[in-house]
């Protein structure tokens, strides 16, 4: 069966090797991200390989956006039967300590990481439910469990991102709508350099394993409605 | 009857009952719905979403105008259109200045975008067809970030598309909301549900109610684009089946639905219809319909009455009248069964 995806976050990093993978196995996808060369380049690189691919540029932490992610992935690709909160901010870096963390640079992080996936979701998952089947998948992170200096905005937001999906697979499940929550490790990307530049890279997981591994999943439907999962990355 | 003047919510919105078989009229709240329809029925509802389909425009000498997108006929680059005189939807339609001119083959510009005029209705030199010239991405982008939901003067505040969504919202195909599914939140859905009502879904392109254009709006509902799903004809056999009823929320439902059964037997479907129905039509599908209510001088009304008589319609319009009821978009809802 064919599936339309919405990835956010997809101009780099897990969500763009998510959407090559996802594309490989016959999705056609919509990448969002904001607007950027990367974003137009993975769509490119998605078409080349053959696959079907469609750019919608937006910020998911704009509320304003949420329709036209939405309305314009629905256009191009029909309706919606897997959509990736993969989008996320760490806020500002380097990470700076809790107690010295600006109001709005909390509030930007909940923005993008919480609100974004639950609008997105609200306007999408509904017609899921009316169909009888679509499958939400949140990605987190090891921070949402561990608390770790520094990292309090992003693990508080992913934190809320989990139960976000634990809430919605709570309400949608007997309606057909599964979610996934899943700590993909850690990974040799641009946002885990923002984060910890000192890292080795070397013995970070690489983006397109864990996302051959999630997609696996994800077609399969090798999942409990509401897990929690992690994947190959080093953690 | 007085307009809802702007977007309620369920727990505000009344229930006007109308039987079909005695033409009693009677009062309930649209919270009540689950316990006036039996186990085993149907609610066939239209998964269309709302399109922000008011875009600002420039005729080819360059002076503003607003286009009002009917429905797309490919992917999203070529569309049928209605354009609009300078202003916006605080000037009743009928009121507003008539747009310059257009011929075949001018350029404009519509949402920032360059566009042709592909041809004339024959209808009016307003409605016509027009080709956008950039890539489809591009003209979705476009028509997302500059348009705006279609509304009326009744409505005084601006809209955002949020308010007019249903609940269950799939795809960008209709112009205006397939407004009787609006209040339809999920809660009520799902107490609808454990009623053990049924639930399916067809998608219909609702098009536009008013455009202050005589000869247009003489000539509603224009063709719009429909699909029934197998799922759904399935799902209205088992009803039948088992003895429930299928009922259509929204207009935009019956019109599908009846399109789909064009040949005598209900059949999965998509394409266009220009099916017309109103007074004289028997319904092969819906047994009742969920919907709001309209002026009675609207195509909706005329709808109706392939449902139930004239004289009981203008009865239960003159008691919802008399009891405060609120019409429109956003006003009270009418289960006719």
């Amino acid at each position: 069966m064919s599936i339309n995806a919405i990835i956010t976050g997809a101009s780099r990093g897990l969500g763009r090797a998510l959407a090559v993978e996802l594309a490989r196995a016959g999705a056609k996808l919509v990448l969002v991200a904001r607007e950027s060369a990367e974003l137009h380049a993975a769509v490119a690189e998605i078409r080349a390989a053959g696959g079907t691919a469609h750019a919608v540029a937006a910020d998911v932490g704009d509320k304003e956006a949420i329709h036209r992610i939405a309305g314009a992935a629905a256009a191009l690709v029909g309706p919606i039967d897997l959509l990736v909160h993969n989008a996320s901010t760490l806020g500002p870096t380097p990470l700076p300590l809790l107690l010295d963390l600006d109001c709005e640079d909390f509030e930007r992080v909940f923005e993008v990481n919480v609100l974004g996936p639950f609008r997105l979701s609200k306007v999408i998952a509904g017609g899921m439910a009316l169909r009888g089947r679509g499958t939400i998948v949140h990605i987190s992170s090891d921070a949402a469990i561990s608390a770790y200096p520094r990292w309090g905005a992003y693990g508080v937001s992913k934190a809320a991102l989990d139960h976000l999906g634990r809430s919605f697979a709570a309400e949608l499940g007997e309606l057909g709508v599964r979610t996934l929550v899943v700590d993909p490790g850690e990974m040799d990307t641009a946002m885990h350099a923002a984060a910890m530049p000192e890292a080795d890279r070397a013995a970070l997981a690489r983006p397109a394993d864990v996302a051959r591994a999630l997609a696996v999943r994800i077609f399969e439907q090798r999942f409990e409605n509401g897990e929690r999962i992690s994947l190959g990355g080093a953690s | 009857m007085r307009a809802a003047s702007a977007p309620r919510a369920r727990g505000e919105r009344r229930l006007l009952l109308l039987d079909r078989a005695t033409g009693s009229v009677g009062d309930a709240q649209l919270d009540e719905l689950p316990t006036l329809v039996r186990p085993g029925d149907l609610f066939v509802v239209n998964d269309a979403a709302t399109l922000p389909a008011s875009l600002p425009a420039r005729a080819p000498s360059g002076a503003p105008m607003e286009v009002r997108l009917v429905r797309a006929r490919d992917d999203g680059r070529r569309w049928q259109a209605v354009a609009l005189g300078a202003g916006d939807w605080r000037t009743p339609t009928e009121r507003r200045p008539a747009p310059e001119r257009l011929e075949a083959g001018a350029r404009i510009e519509i949402a920032g975008l360059p566009a042709t005029v592909m041809e004339l209705s024959r209808t009016s030199v307003r409605l016509f067809e027009l080709m956008f010239e950039s890539e489809t991405d591009e003209v979705w982008a476009a028509i997302y970030r500059r348009g705006r939901p279609i509304q009326y003067a009744h409505v005084p505040e601006p809209l955002a598309l949020w308010s007019v969504q249903t609940a269950y919202a799939a795809r960008p195909w209709a112009a205006e909301a397939p407004s009787a599914g609006v209040p339809l939140d999920w809660s009520l859905l799902s107490a609808l549900r454990a009623r053990g009502v049924g639930l399916a879904a067809i998608t219909e392109g609702a098009g536009l109610s008013s455009t202050g254009d005589p000869a247009i709006d003489a000539a509603l509902p224009l063709p719009e684009r429909f699909e029934v799903p197998a799922a759904t004809v399935r799902a209205i056999g088992e009803a039948r089946a088992r003895g429930g009823r299928v009922i259509a929320v929204g207009t935009s439902v019956v019109r599908a639905l009846e399109s789909a059964a064009a040949s005598g037997e209900l059949r999965a479907a998509s394409g266009e219809t220009d099916l017309v129905i109103g007074p004289g039509y028997r319904p092969r599908v819906a047994d009742g319909l969920f919907t709001g209510l309209h002026e009675p001088t609207a195509s909706h009304f005329a709808l109706l009455q392939a449902f139930a008589p004239r004289a009981q319609l203008e009865a239960a319009y003159a008691h919802a009248e008399r009891g405060g009821y609120l019409g429109h978009e956003f006003g009270d809802t009418n289960l006719i069964l």
